[in-house]
């Protein structure tokens, strides 16, 4: 009995201490960010390496998901005869919820896994010992580019994510589905607030900041093996898309 | 320049330095032996603060770095270079990037300057024209080389080897002990090795210090540390077998 609690314990105060951890990397992280030389060409190439190589898988999951939603929508509204209310269903479902979520799980899954693998091999191929030696600080030659790449280019790729899902519920619902044009868009025009797509901005900004924050923080402490890098990428990608609906849940909460 | 006083650390639990106390020379190449697993690369590590000492002081010039972090152990980490067991180049840039990457990154130098300083220091370790290669591309020996001229290319007061021809053929292994030499008595740094390569390291060093049990147990000249009657350390050091000293050394 007294091992289970002696484990229990154990395990607890891990937990806490990998927290405190990761909190404090975050923060080293912003601290190196605002601090001179600010090196603009390695916050371009992460922003092009998350943001734009990103948009491909972004722009074919938003369009089947749109697609989707219209399919799903269309037969459910039209039980009730409310077709005319799709456009304002798409939007809402993907300004909301779908648009901030789906697209940062994929960018965990496509930009956040390389982010911890490739931090990984420069830490077992002591390449950021390297840059210590060098006297340049790895949070802000490493770390502190990603960041800024993952608070501005989920954003975008959400931006992006919204505009091709309702597109793609426009093209299932009025060009397949015989949906009025005008009620589609008019529709969304009527029930799209600004606090809904303020809602969206609040949460990608949120979401892109949880997949470079764990996934750097993954990669910096990865154990010296093939093994420990493996588990990192793993772990990253988890704790990463399991933080992503969780936070989902609280904004929600606060922004309903 | 460097001396380490009292330094205790232990990894994972385990007591890895147990009190070293060490002078290194001004000037000169010191190789550091010991056993695998004794701490030779630790102890490296400690003097450029990339590990910190749980007992004990390091000091490089009159700084005692031990506690430092930030600003003000970078200001120190400018006397040194080091080259990595692996060499540790970036490998998603070229070998000309790595060697420039100091340059640009550190002194923020740009243009013509870079170049030119770059091909020099490549032309020193033999990689002239090789500048367009990615290390992927290089072999182990080639690849230490572009770590050495990585580590020369800011003329620092002080370079550490971290077990510098770990990996290499024997003729290898030599035309990188052969180089590190040549760049040392050119330059002047002060040298710090790690290495396993007995008897060779005392045809090369100056100094010679072994590490045993987390100690030093002895740190002498070349031809002094061969003439030791401690027998754990003529075990140690027979087992490569002697090597003929240069003049200047023997005796």
């Amino acid at each position: 009995m007294t091992n289970v609690i002696e484990q229990l314990g154990q395990w607890a105060v891990g937990r806490v201490r990998e927290m405190g951890r990761m909190l404090l990397f975050l923060l080293s992280a912003f601290a190196w960010l605002v601090r001179p030389p600010f090196r603009f060409h390695q916050f371009m190439k992460q922003l092009h390496f998350i943001g734009y190589k990103s948009v491909f898988v972004v722009v074919l999951t938003a369009g089947f998901t749109g697609m989707v939603l219209a399919l799903q929508g269309y037969y459910s509204l039209r039980k009730f005869g409310s077709e005319g209310l799709l456009g304002s269903a798409v939007a809402l479902s993907m300004i909301r919820e779908l648009g901030p979520v789906l697209a940062a799980l994929m960018v965990t899954a496509r930009a956040g896994s390389a982010m911890t693998a490739e931090i990984g091999i420069m830490r077992i191929t002591e390449q950021i010992d390297a840059l210590d030696t060098m006297a340049i600080n790895p949070m802000q030659y490493l770390v502190a580019p990603k960041l800024v790449g993952g608070l501005i280019g989920v954003p975008l790729l959400v931006a992006l994510f919204d505009v091709v899902g309702i597109y793609g519920g426009s093209l299932v619902g009025v060009d397949l589905l015989g949906v009025s044009e005008g009620a589609y868009w008019n529709s969304m025009e009527s029930a799209v607030e600004w606090k809904d797509v303020y809602g969206g901005i609040l949460k990608s900004v949120s979401f892109g900041l949880i997949v470079s924050w764990v996934c750097c923080y993954k990669g910096f402490y990865t154990r010296q093996s093939a093994e420990g890098l493996g588990r990192a990428t793993t772990e990253a990608v988890v704790l990463s898309s399991v933080l992503i609906l969780v936070c989902d849940y609280f904004l929600t909460s606060v922004l309903l | 320049m460097i001396r380490l006083v009292g330094v205790e650390k232990k990894l994972g639990g385990q007591p890895v330095l147990q009190g070293v106390d060490l002078s290194i020379p001004v000037g000169k190449l010191t190789t550091i032996i010991g056993r695998s697993g004794e701490g030779k690369s630790v102890l490296l590590k400690h003097m450029i603060g990339l590990l910190q000492p749980d007992r004990g002081e390091v000091w490089v010039g009159d700084v005692e770095i031990s506690r430092l972090s930030g600003t003000r152990l970078n200001d120190v980490r400018k006397r040194f270079a080091m080259l990595f067991q692996g060499a540790a180049l970036f490998d998603s840039l070229s070998v000309f990037e790595n060697v420039a990457f100091p340059l640009r990154e550190k002194l923020r130098m740009k243009g013509p300057g870079v170049t030119k300083r770059v091909e020099e220091k490549l032309g020193e370790v033999g990689l002239a024209g090789m500048g367009h290669k990615f290390p992927a591309e290089l072999s182990g020996g080639m690849r230490k080389r572009a770590g050495l001229a990585r580590a020369l290319v800011m003329e620092p007061e002080i370079i550490l080897f971290d077990e510098p021809t770990t990996g290499l053929d024997p003729l290898m292994a030599k035309s990188i002990h052969d180089l590190i030499v040549t760049m040392q008595q050119r330059f002047g740094f002060t040298a710090i090795m790690v290495s396993h390569e007995i008897p060779e390291i005392f045809g090369i060093s100056d100094w010679v210090a072994m590490l045993r049990k987390g100690k030093i147990a002895l740190m002498a000249t070349a031809a002094e540390f061969q003439r030791t009657t401690d027998p754990e350390i003529q075990e140690f050091i027979s087992v490569g077998g002697t090597v003929a000293l240069p003049g200047s050394l023997a005796g």
